[in-house]
């Protein structure tokens, strides 16, 4: 579904330039649910970005279902099959635009038909109802919002969705249904999942398989079920399935020393 | 047991909105001893807002009443604001998400610990300086001298928030407010920050208010936890006995939460049920 | 009557319904927000009153004014308020307050058509400059400073020394040289907005540049470009009334109000209601646009809207 080779990706130009991700690797297999996990600055965002065309420069392959993609141009093809969730709801709707607004302006850009009744469908989907189609996000709860976010993403019935930390600026009890409804919707349309978290706890939860990343470069990949045995194979990801337990006083003690300074 | 630290009745805090008044906190009631208190509980639930009404950082048009509101025995419910800047800072300080929100940017660091130090102690400027220096030694920054020098922007989150907590424990306050200390940080950065707090504070006996929706993180962390929902407390326990919470919004926030050890295929979902609120 | 068949909820709690259930309903419900949050700010009202008198004034100006403003009355000349002139006479012996009525007109006239030309022009250079960057973005920022560098009545006196003095030319000069501030403003607002998710998320449905900036980066920049217009309002009436006053815009007889200004000058130590009346005129509407324009922010702002 999803090919991923030596994948790096800097921004700015070249003497400011930063490369945020270098070497990247990885397959997505259709219908699999591949995690991205890692701590703020590890790239993991910036990968997902790359592949959806938000980002012009890179290297490397990426491929969605063989076809071989450049810089950031995409085309109708690609935006019919790859979509993305982003991850704070709040950014992620224009202030200004209802429910209704947002899904009919996609729809017609996807070249849909039926466009009343499609809107209606997509509410239903991701469990808001047709009572919502008239509210402006204003009018609407984190969580709700994100039912919307994800509704616009179905709307071009993709096959691979990009989740970009989808619960991470939501409450537990939201993040929850969020997590059950991104399961229901991926067995009921057959969906494959590209999820990027640094909550190394739901995505053992919603992935098969993840990738580790640290500082810009895959450290490891492995089974969500050696991830949920605490069974990393560098130290990094046992250091980091160790931290996310949480805080134990005896054991309290610097990852990283000395912290790095700067950006 | 010797007199709490601090003492909350009734604590409300309303605002006027369109729709008629909206109590954001609805008559709550703690003691605070020199312990760690956790108050967890969900976005709206009023764990905020409690926080910022015992430190007077409510603005109009909202308001703060309570049948009591005690410091050591001290009432501190709406006190002039010349009265509540001593005491803010002084002998309670506060701890935001967000270092970056919370430094000012174009002052250095070192400026802004000595700056909030001898707005309270009143001490010389050298003196002032070596408590500074001391107190980034005491979060545990190496090469203080360097870190004084430089500017917000330069300082990585964690950092930021260490220098948070040396600024505003420097006055030697009794009482820490911390609202969502960590939630900005990445775990291993958390760790090392949560430790620190709690060293601080155990060493000085001083007293915190963790505030934070993390509620594994809390029962870890704290001694004793309020559970708040829609501006009450639903459940006060201690916090090694959180897991064997018994109302039923506790137990559904835990259970929500999915874990690494216990896999399951679908997440309990929390059902909210009126009778939670309660009045 | 219609209220009977309605269900037992009120306009009100319709209009200000979380959960709109039509189209309209939602549209009407925003603008009654809007409207609730503007009626709190008491100084915005009283703008909006003034300018709402001002533009019944200018409608009805030849049923309303007591006398003809082009009539002259030598042997009346320069008499002070009286209850046949309230607002007294000028030197060719014309009723001051119906001048001031009939001048309302070429007033709203000069501040409507800049209002209307002056940010249209900056709201596209801006926008496409931000949005576009690159050498679109140097070309077209560097143009609009060359256009701030110079005092913008210094300019405006230029173009209507070259295309001759009308009330015409008067109007296409401020609207030229009002433009930069917005251009300059929306450009700022563009850059922000551009790297916002809801326009990547636009861009992974395909939307085409175009549409981006149609779509989604005009209305976030028009509010605060209506804010900024309404505030820069009264400069506009002053620079409107600076061009009458020195002979460039409005040509006699007509009643404009800066003009009238200049033709009480010469008698303002002794006849000093000539020059008064139209200045306290310009200086209510001036205030009236300011009042309106910071009411207008309280609405427009969007990180004032309800979270």
């Amino acid at each position: 579904m999803l090919n991923v080779d030596d994948l790096s990706v800097w921004f700015g130009q070249a003497p400011d330039r930063v490369t945020a991700v270098h070497d990247a690797t990885f397959d997505v297999a259709p219908g699999e649910s591949f995690g991205l996990v890692g701590e703020s600055g590890s790239g993991k965002s910036t990968i997902l970005r790359a592949i959806a065309g938000l980002i012009p420069g890179w290297s490397g392959r990426i491929a969605v279902d063989g076809q071989a993609q450049a810089g950031d141009r995409r085309d109708r093809a690609f935006f019919r099959t790859v979509q993305m969730v982003f991850q704070d709801p709040y950014a992620s709707l224009h202030p200004r635009h209802s429910v209704d607004a947002v899904l009919a302006e996609t729809l017609r850009l996807q070249g849909m038909d039926r466009i009343d009744q499609r809107i209606v469908t997509l509410l239903d989907d991701v469990g808001l109802g047709r009572g919502f189609r008239f509210r402006y996000p204003h009018q609407l709860s984190g969580g709700q919002r994100q039912r919307v976010a994800i509704a616009r993403a179905l709307a071009a019935e993709p096959r691979l969705l990009l989740l970009d930390e989808p619960t991470s600026a939501l409450d537990v009890s939201v993040q929850a249904e969020i997590l059950n409804l991104l399961a229901d919707l991926r067995e009921e349309h057959g969906l494959t999942y590209l999820m990027v978290s640094h909550d190394l706890s739901v995505i053992a939860h919603m992935c098969d398989r993840l990738a580790v990343m640290q500082q810009g470069r895959i450290v490891e990949i492995l089974p969500a079920a050696r991830l949920r045995q605490g069974q990393g194979s560098t130290p990094y990801t046992t250091q980091l399935i160790a931290a996310s337990a949480g805080y134990k006083a005896e054991v309290a003690r610097p990852l990283r020393w000395p912290p790095k300074t700067g950006h | 047991m010797t007199e709490p630290l601090l003492s909350v009745r009734d604590l409300r805090v309303t605002f006027p909105t369109r729709q008629g008044e909206f109590q954001a906190v609805r008559g709550i009631d703690f003691d605070l001893g020199r312990e760690r208190l956790g108050v967890v509980g969900e976005s709206g639930s009023g764990k905020s807002m409690t926080g910022r009404a015992i430190l007077g950082l409510v603005r109009p048009p909202g308001r703060v009443e309570a049948a009591r509101m005690e410091l050591e025995g001290q009432s501190i419910l709406n006190l002039p604001d010349r009265q509540m800047r001593a005491i803010r800072g002084g002998r309670i300080s506060m701890v935001m998400q967000d270092p970056k929100f919370s430094l000012n940017p174009v002052m250095t660091v070192g400026q802004q610990i000595i700056e909030a130090y001898r707005l309270h102690a009143r001490a010389p400027r050298a003196a002032a300086r070596d408590k500074a220096l001391q107190m980034l030694e005491a979060v545990q920054i190496r090469d203080p001298e360097r870190v004084m020098d430089s500017y917000p922007h330069q300082v990585s989150g964690g950092m930021g928030q260490r220098i948070m907590i040396a600024m505003m424990l420097a006055p030697n306050p009794q009482i820490l407010i911390a609202d969502e200390p960590t939630s900005a940080l990445d775990v291993s950065v958390r760790t090392e920050v949560l430790h620190i707090m709690d060293r601080l504070v155990r060493d000085r006996g001083m007293g915190l208010i963790f505030i934070s929706h993390d509620l594994n993180l809390v029962a870890q962390f704290c001694d004793r936890v309020l559970i708040m929902y829609a501006g009450r407390v639903v459940e006060t326990l201690p916090a090694r006995d959180l897991h064997r919470a018994q109302h039923p919004y506790t137990r559904g926030l835990l259970n929500s939460l999915p874990r690494l050890d216990a896999p399951v295929d679908r997440l309990p979902v929390l059902e909210r049920q009126d009778s939670w609120k309660g009045l | 009557m219609s209220a009977m068949t309605r269900p037992p909820e009120s306009r009100r709690d319709w209009l200000l319904s979380d959960a709109p259930q039509t189209r309209r309903q939602a549209r009407l419900g925003a603008i009654y927000q809007g409207w609730l949050t503007f009626r709190a700010n008491r100084l915005a009202m009283v703008g909006l009153i003034v300018l709402v008198v001002l533009i019944g004034m200018a409608i009805l100006a030849p049923w309303i004014s007591p006398q003809n403003p082009y009539a002259q009355n030598l042997a009346n000349r320069l008499q002070p308020p009286s209850a046949a002139h309230w607002l007294g006479t000028d030197a060719l012996g014309r009723d001051i307050l119906s001048r001031l009525i009939h001048g309302s007109r070429i007033t709203l006239f000069i501040v409507g058509t800049v209002a209307l030309i002056a940010p249209v022009i900056g709201l596209l250079i801006g926008t496409v400059a931000g949005f576009a960057g690159g050498w679109v973005d140097q070309v077209l920022m560097r143009v609009t400073d060359i256009f701030l560098a110079f005092p913008k009545l210094i300019l405006a006196l230029a173009f209507v020394a070259a295309l001759g003095p009308s009330i015409g030319n008067a109007v296409l000069a401020l609207a030229l040289t009002a433009w930069p501030p917005y251009a300059r403003l929306a450009r700022a607002e563009t850059l922000t907005i551009r790297n916002a998710d809801f326009i990547a998320a636009a861009r992974l449905q395909g939307a085409g540049r175009l549409r981006l900036l149609i779509r989604h980066i005009w209305p976030l920049c028009l509010s605060s470009l209506i804010v900024r217009v309404a505030l820069d309002m009264a400069g506009i009436i002053l620079s409107a009334a600076g061009l009458g006053f020195l002979g460039l815009g409005a040509q006699p007889p007509l009643p404009e109000w800066g003009a009238m200004i200049s033709d009480g000058r010469g008698y303002i130590l002794d006849f000093w209601w000539v020059a008064a009346m139209p200045g306290i005129a310009i200086f209510l509407v001036s205030m009236a646009f300011n009042l309106l324009g910071d009411g207008l922010r309280d609405v427009l702002d969007p990180k004032g809207d309800k979270s």
